[in-house]
């Protein structure tokens, strides 16, 4: 049964133009709802800006800019900056917001600055796993075996060669007050995470598990019921963190019985490849199990 | 009173008396005394400011985009390989229509690496859509950076601009500088009221959106026409500085060049240097004079076939090179006069890349080419490089 969560008044319009079953679409409703209207938010190129602000069309209820792919964080800095010189700092959310892209690979520069400085800037990941604005290109968040446009599966090729980078557990190296991640399957989840983000001061890291029916290949209405697998399965593991002792990790949905990784894998096209291939799914399977005794389930 | 002062300190000091509110900034020679000076004044609370240590120039450009379109007065410095990786920024900030002010330390870019001046790195952000003023002094450093606060925020331009210092010519040489008194700056530049809305949650407003080719061509004739009507903003702000400092600036100022044969046009710190060579070639009877180009963009087209009109020769010289053509400032020189019926002849000398000195000897070489190409009717060669070492060849 889907959560319910209270939604009195919506800061990101409907009418957008993304995708039918946009994960990413789903996650920024949540997150702004939760932050409310004093709220600021600096964004990174990618399918985000593009579908909600055709000019002179704008899906943004609240005070919103994007300059260009790589700097969402250094902009949310100046804003963070000018706020205090205005004196109007006190009661704002200054939020940065990028996909996977503009967060894990050109955008790791800005992001690692800002949150080393300490700016009172909460960050959140919209995390699906490929460039997926400029046609589903491999990224460094790509998981192992998926088959991207730069990835492709072949005789040659499982696909992606390489493991996730681990983002969030680079922020949490970072000595900043909170991390966690998120997903859209959980929405109470999430937002409990994005208010507890907002509440602590300092730099925080939200790393939300956004999929997409376009670039992982699933009909659009599956979005959800494929998030809450990848928790289930264990492939993506909501926790939280105060501080930077992973001894003090809390995870915040376990299953009760976790689902093995083929259930997660079967429902998606760029997993297609790998299925008959068994060797490949233990292999995936032995590397969630060591990541899930990690942390704790 | 005046005191002496560095060339960078002429820049912090405008940053300071301009009363910034933001400045983020990454160090980079021979720009580096502006952050060092900006910190100390924090340090010391003499500076009210928000001053962010980025960790690149990118950074440093990102957020003072973040912090004009949050309505603060918002400057920085750099130089050479700071501004070109600020390149991509450069353009958004002029296509945001924010009016922030950056301090460019000129310095030759890579490679080979090079810490000295010349003009290639804000030369080679000519089409960024930035207002562009060159120095020839610290004092001009000084009043130059107030002066593009107060054009670029003005309603009618809104676009930022960039203020060049030759790298250490200016920048780590001392000159004595007339710093303004703080009540006449805040007279001249009063506090920054953005026209158009900022990031404000009582006003919730989008900024950078998505352009299509529906809307995108607009977009840039606006601001091409901003920069273009800046013109007139710019005489405007010389007039009100002249008449509140008593300094008086120009886009071109021209020295001795009512009855000039030849006129050397230049930009920055060898515009004295021109000067003196004119004086010791008027001695001689030479009939030549030069031009100081203050204003690059907008290009001052009016401004420079009114000192050209009687002149046979104008000699433009480049401290820069657009490689597989010739300099920059020459090439648009020469396209001022395209449809022009009656023209001079205009050549072209590279000079003084990566610090190499521009001496009186130097512009008497020039002048001494000129006086051929005039003798002959036409140059013979359109572009060419001057106290070029051949045996380093």
């Amino acid at each position: 049964m889907a959560e319910q969560c209270d939604v009195t008044k919506e800061m990101f319009a409907s009418g957008h133009r993304g995708c039918a079953g946009c994960g990413e679409g789903i996650a920024v409703r949540q997150v702004l709802n939760e932050a409310g209207p004093n709220t600021i938010v600096a964004e990174v190129t990618g399918c985000l800006e593009v579908m909600t602000t055709g000019y002179p069309e704008s899906a943004w209820e609240i005070p919103w800019i994007h300059a260009a792919f790589e700097n969402a964080s250094s902009v949310a800095s100046g804003i963070e900056a000018a706020l205090i010189a205005k004196g109007k700092r006190k009661g704002v959310n200054v939020l940065a917001f990028g996909g996977d892209g503009g967060t894990f690979d050109i955008g790791f520069q800005a992001l690692s600055g800002m949150l080393e400085r300490g700016h009172n800037i909460k960050y959140v990941c919209f995390d699906n796993e490929a460039y997926m604005n400029t046609g589903i290109q491999r990224c460094s968040s790509t998981p192992y075996g998926a088959s991207t446009t730069t990835s492709p599966s072949g005789t040659c090729s499982i696909g992606e060669s390489r493991p996730k980078k681990p983002i969030a557990a680079i922020c949490v190296a970072h000595d900043i007050p909170y991390t966690a991640t998120a997903s859209i399957a959980h929405p109470k989840d999430l937002r409990k995470k994005v208010r507890t983000a907002l509440d602590v001061e300092g730099p925080c890291f939200l790393h939300v598990f956004v999929p997409c029916p376009t670039g992982w290949g699933y009909a659009s209405e599956r979005t959800v019921e494929i998030a809450k697998l990848a928790v289930q399965t264990g492939v993506f593991v909501l926790w939280e963190l105060e501080g930077n002792d992973f001894a003090n990790i809390k995870v915040t949905k376990k299953p009760k019985e976790r689902k093995p990784v083929i259930e997660y894998l079967k429902t998606q096209r760029r997993f297609k490849h790998l299925l008959d291939k068994p060797e490949e799914i233990e292999k995936i399977q032995s590397e969630v199990d060591e990541k899930c005794e990690r942390y704790g389930f | 009173m005046k005191t002496v002062i560095l060339g960078n300190m002429a820049t912090a000091l405008a940053a300071k008396l301009s009363r910034a509110e933001v400045i983020p900034a990454y160090p980079i020679t021979p720009s580096t005394l502006f952050p060092e000076k900006i910190s100390e004044y924090v340090a010391d609370g003499e500076m009210d400011t928000q001053f962010i240590l980025v960790e690149s120039e990118h950074s440093a450009m990102s957020a003072c985009i973040g912090a004009s379109a949050t309505g603060a007065r918002t400057c920085t410095a750099t130089a050479s390989q700071g501004l070109a990786l600020m390149h991509e920024m450069l353009y958004i900030a002029s296509g945001m229509r924010l009016p922030i002010v950056v301090a460019v330390a000129n310095r030759a870019l890579s490679a080979p690496i090079n810490i000295w001046c010349d003009h290639q790195d804000s030369i080679s952000e000519r089409d960024t859509g930035w207002m562009q003023f060159y120095a020839e002094k610290n004092q001009e450093a000084l009043d130059l950076m107030i002066i593009a606060f107060k054009v670029a925020e003005d309603k009618r331009v809104l676009l930022p601009g960039m203020v060049g210092l030759d790298a250490f010519v200016l920048t780590h040489t001392m000159e004595a500088v007339d710093i303004p008194d703080q009540d006449k700056v805040d007279e001249f530049l009063p506090p920054y009221k953005a026209p158009y809305g900022v990031l404000d949650p009582e006003k919730p407003m989008t900024f950078g959106s998505f352009g299509t080719p529906e809307y995108y061509m607009e977009f840039k004739y606006a601001q091409t026409k901003a920069l273009e009507d800046s013109e007139k903003v710019i005489d405007e702000a010389f007039a009100q500085f002249k008449e509140t400092f008593g300094r008086e600036y120009m886009k071109i100022k021209p020295y001795r060049t009512e009855d000039a044969d030849i006129i050397l046009l230049t930009l920055g710190s060898m515009s004295g240097t021109a000067r003196a060579a004119v004086d010791v070639m008027r001695e001689q009877g030479m009939k030549v004079g030069c031009a100081k180009m203050t204003v690059f963009r907008p290009f001052p087209t009016k401004e420079l076939m009114d000192i050209c009109k009687k002149t046979k020769v104008l000699a433009v010289v480049d401290r820069d090179i657009s490689p597989g053509f010739g300099g920059a400032v020459f090439g648009e020189a020469a396209a001022i006069y395209v449809n022009e019926p009656k023209k001079p002849i205009i050549m072209n000398f590279i000079v003084g890349l990566g610090g190499r000195d521009i001496t009186i000897p130097d512009f008497e070489a020039m002048t001494e080419r000129a006086e051929s190409a005039l003798s002959a009717g036409k140059p013979e060669r359109m572009v060419e490089w001057i106290n070029l070492k051949e045996d380093n060849l």
